[in-house]
């Protein structure tokens, strides 16, 4: 029980792990704003989307340190909560696109 | 109570529940019911997001119009001030863990400072919004200016006007409920820089503050994605 425990101390990151993810996000916000007054056409909001996500998971892996937790059930919350709401919105805009069709 | 031996063996670590094998087990415990917390946050959101979706599938030139309405600078710089909020988030986490007090609680302090700045910021762009008429409502209208580039049949104005209005009761209803989420946040973190300046929190011993963590980093993906969604789309249209 004793040994066990010191293995659970959690490990902690050095903080120039944090200040990078921060500069990072910071730079992709520029980026994002920066694009969006690039005509891309319909792809202006694809570009958005997928820096939006990538900062999303960047704030989810290391400032909310699932990349480093065991806890595989947490895991399988996010995901299945985001697989839940890609259901929302998929079989949403499903039903809204194929009405327009006619 | 003292005499039994279980109930002796459980009061070693001051903060452990009796329920629980070990620290471990207890930390863990939490942290899985902030994650369904979250979760169900998720699909609160999630709802406001689809119809989001479906307005702007079937309103692109009234969302584009509204969209650059609205103050691209005042956005930009707030998504800064959450994306440094969290930063000191997760700074005063690691002091924590390193057992520095002091520090733990002055980024606690600058987190604070920080959702604070997204607050007033964000009232100053309502305040923008009120004094456009840009608030649905009697009173809304769309300026020539703010229509500019873009033909609507003059018969058909007060449809699209109307039809725009969707584009600002999502932006209000969105924002409005993030910027609530942010209220409880900064009450949460009061309470937390008060019980991290007791003492109560150190290298044992954080499971609060980490949970409360959690919730300002879900209310910075939220803000994430609201400020492409809202700000961002369709700003070539002044062309």
């Amino acid at each position: 029980m004793s040994s066990e425990k010191s293995e659970h101390s959690d490990h902690i990151l050095p903080s120039g792990l944090y200040w990078g993810i921060w500069a990072l996000l910071i730079v992709l916000t520029f980026v994002t704003a920066w694009v969006a007054n690039i005509d891309l056409g319909r792809f202006n909001t694809v570009v958005a989307l997928v820096i939006a996500t990538f900062k999303a998971s960047v704030v989810v892996l290391f400032f909310m340190h699932v990349k480093y937790t065991s806890e595989k059930l947490t895991k399988v919350v996010i995901f299945s909560a985001i697989f839940f709401l890609v259901i929302l919105l998929s079989l949403s805009m499903a039903d809204y696109a194929s009405r327009l069709m006619n | 109570m003292s005499d039994s031996p279980i109930a002796l063996e459980h009061h070693l670590e001051p903060h452990q529940q009796h329920h629980f094998v070990d620290m471990e087990q207890q930390k863990h415990a939490a942290s899985l019911g902030m994650w369904l917390f979250l979760a169900t946050e998720l699909m609160f959101f999630g709802g406001m997001f689809c119809a989001y979706l479906i307005y702007r599938w079937s309103y692109p030139v009234e969302f584009g119009v509204g969209s650059r309405t609205l103050n691209l600078p005042l956005g930009a710089a707030n998504t800064a001030v959450l994306i440094c909020s969290s930063l000191t988030v997760a700074l005063s986490i690691r002091a924590t863990q390193m057992g520095k007090r002091t520090l733990t609680v002055v980024l606690l302090l600058l987190t604070m400072v920080f959702g604070l700045t997204f607050l007033v910021i964000k009232g100053f762009e309502w305040n923008e919004k009120y004094e456009k008429h840009h608030i649905p409502g009697a009173s809304f209208r769309l300026s020539a200016e703010d229509l500019k580039g873009v033909n609507v049949d003059p018969q058909q104005m007060q449809d699209f006007q109307a039809r725009t209005q969707t584009f600002y009761s999502l932006y209000f209803a969105m924002t409005g409920l993030h910027a609530l989420h942010m209220i409880i946040g900064v009450g949460l973190f009061l309470y937390l820089t008060y019980a991290a300046w007791k003492g109560q929190y150190g290298p044992a011993y954080y499971t609060p503050l980490e949970n409360g963590g959690l919730y300002w980093h879900f209310v910075d993906i939220v803000w994430i994605y609201l400020f492409p969604l809202l700000y961002l789309i369709d700003r070539n249209l002044q062309k």
